[in-house]
């Protein structure tokens, strides 16, 4: 595996940038550059680089959708959500008239998750493949539900023509899939949620989202300890603060920085992307929830430093 | 951890220390839930003085967030007093600093818990602070 592309962030459903957002980044902008040198493109730039992430960019607003670059041609996917979409469109600019297989793996099968496939134009493509694997049982019927009326205009079979095609994983049972082997466990959510740890030329990458950690239960820490041992990114689910996620927002399925932080330090995994952002928080709210992470692993840090990132539409991370 | 525990007036004072990790949080919750208990039966106060505490976890946090529960809904109070810079960036990281009421100092805590508890206190020998 050489790395991730996010391209779907947002948690629960998709959310945009909106006009008042957009003014207040602008006017930011134009403050933070009286007096700054603006005669070139470069002095533009460096001012740009010089300007926060959340004024000068958006941690955007598709639902959940992760890209694992193997370095292989074909595709490995996290879940279908708006995100898809996108993901999408690159897969066909760079198809060169190829037929090209997707595996995808999905973490459940709520809205957020699965609302991308029917937009996902590759399916729609004679000679590719959707492969889509997942431990639910429901995993086919699921799919086939959305796209029934009066849902959506165009019934699954009508779109997909027989290229998309299921797989089950049993959870805690390896499978190996384009060269990487997958394993999946299941976790704490409405309708059940699986993890996915994906191994590969001794790199190791974690997909954690939607995911609820009862911490009165040390049994189920030292079971995610153990699915997050050693891992090079772990992708977590930190839609909540701490505070939330365990008083009005128990039992809503969702996780916090503060248990991701723990969970990657007690694991020895070397980096923690906060992931399924809460979408009421704007960029500003990513940001700083960002900076006291990385905080926190700063303070609490033991041996091993934990390198700590906020997923955006469109970040790449190298593994 | 050691957890010490003293009685002023209507206030019970709860004094862990050391660190609150995933280990010795079920000590704390075995601790500090029967103490939370008997005081809100009557209505009480409880004061949790974390001057000796260097760290606590998401653990340690939730068994707060318990005795925060039992005492609310007792209608008695519950406070944090006395946090270390390092555990009072973790509750506002966590944002149980909007959970728990927490105050600068124990001289704080037992003077908003009420005025007995906090002449008790002094009464004890506990200087005010300079």
């Amino acid at each position: 595996m050489k790395g991730v592309r996010f391209w779907g962030t947002r948690g629960s459903l998709p959310v945009a940038l909106t006009a008042a957002g957009l003014g207040h980044k602008l006017r930011e902008v134009l403050r933070a550059a009286r007096g700054q040198p603006l005669d070139s493109d470069a002095d533009i730039e460096a001012l740009l680089q010089r300007l926060p992430f959340a004024l000068a960019g958006t941690y955007g607003g598709h639902s959940s959708c992760v890209q694992i670059d193997t370095g292989g041609a074909d595709f490995l996917v996290c879940d279908m959500g708006s995100g898809l979409r996108p993901l999408g469109q690159a897969a066909m600019a760079q198809r060169g008239g190829k037929p090209q297989t997707f595996h995808v793996f999905m973490s459940h099968l709520h809205w957020d998750h699965i609302m991308g496939l029917p937009f996902f134009v590759p399916a729609f493509i004679p000679g590719n493949r959707v492969v889509i694997y997942g431990s639910h049982r429901e995993l086919e019927s699921a799919l086939r539900r959305q796209q029934q009326p009066p849902s959506f205009p165009v019934d699954f079979d009508t779109i997909f023509e027989g290229r998309v095609e299921f797989v089950h994983l049993e959870p805690g049972v390896p499978s190996s899939v384009a060269g990487v082997e997958v394993t999946t466990m299941l976790q704490r959510h409405t309708g059940d949620s699986y993890g996915y740890r994906f191994e590969s030329q001794g790199k190791v990458l974690v997909y954690s989202t939607d995911s609820e950690h009862p911490l009165a239960d040390p049994a189920h820490t030292e079971r995610f300890v153990g699915f997050f041992r050693d891992a090079d990114l772990v992708i977590f689910d930190a839609m909540y603060s701490l505070a939330d996620a365990i008083s009005v927002k128990a039992d809503w399925g969702h996780s916090s920085n503060v248990v991701g932080v723990e969970l990657c330090q007690l694991a020895g995994a070397r980096r923690l992307c906060l992931y399924h952002h809460e979408p009421v928080f704007d960029d500003a709210a990513i940001e700083a929830m960002l900076a006291e992470t990385r905080r926190l692993e700063e303070i609490t840090r033991g041996a091993q430093p934990l390198q700590v990132s906020a997923a955006y539409d469109g970040l790449e991370i190298a593994l | 951890m050691h957890i010490a525990t003293q009685q002023f007036a209507d206030t019970t004072v709860v004094s862990p220390t050391g660190r609150i990790d995933h280990r010795s949080a079920a000590d704390l919750e075995a601790a500090l839930l029967p103490l939370a208990a008997e005081a809100a039966e009557r209505k009480g106060a409880l004061v949790l003085d974390f001057s000796g505490v260097d760290y606590i976890s998401s653990v340690g946090l939730r068994v707060l967030m318990i005795a925060a529960r039992q005492m609310r809904a007792a209608q008695g109070s519950i406070s944090v007093a006395a946090l270390s810079s390092v555990v009072a960036e973790i509750f506002s990281i966590s944002r149980f600093d909007k959970v728990l009421v927490v105050q600068s100092t124990l001289d704080d805590a037992l003077a908003q818990a009420s005025d007995a508890a906090l002449a008790a206190y002094r009464a004890a020998g506990r200087p005010p602070p300079a």
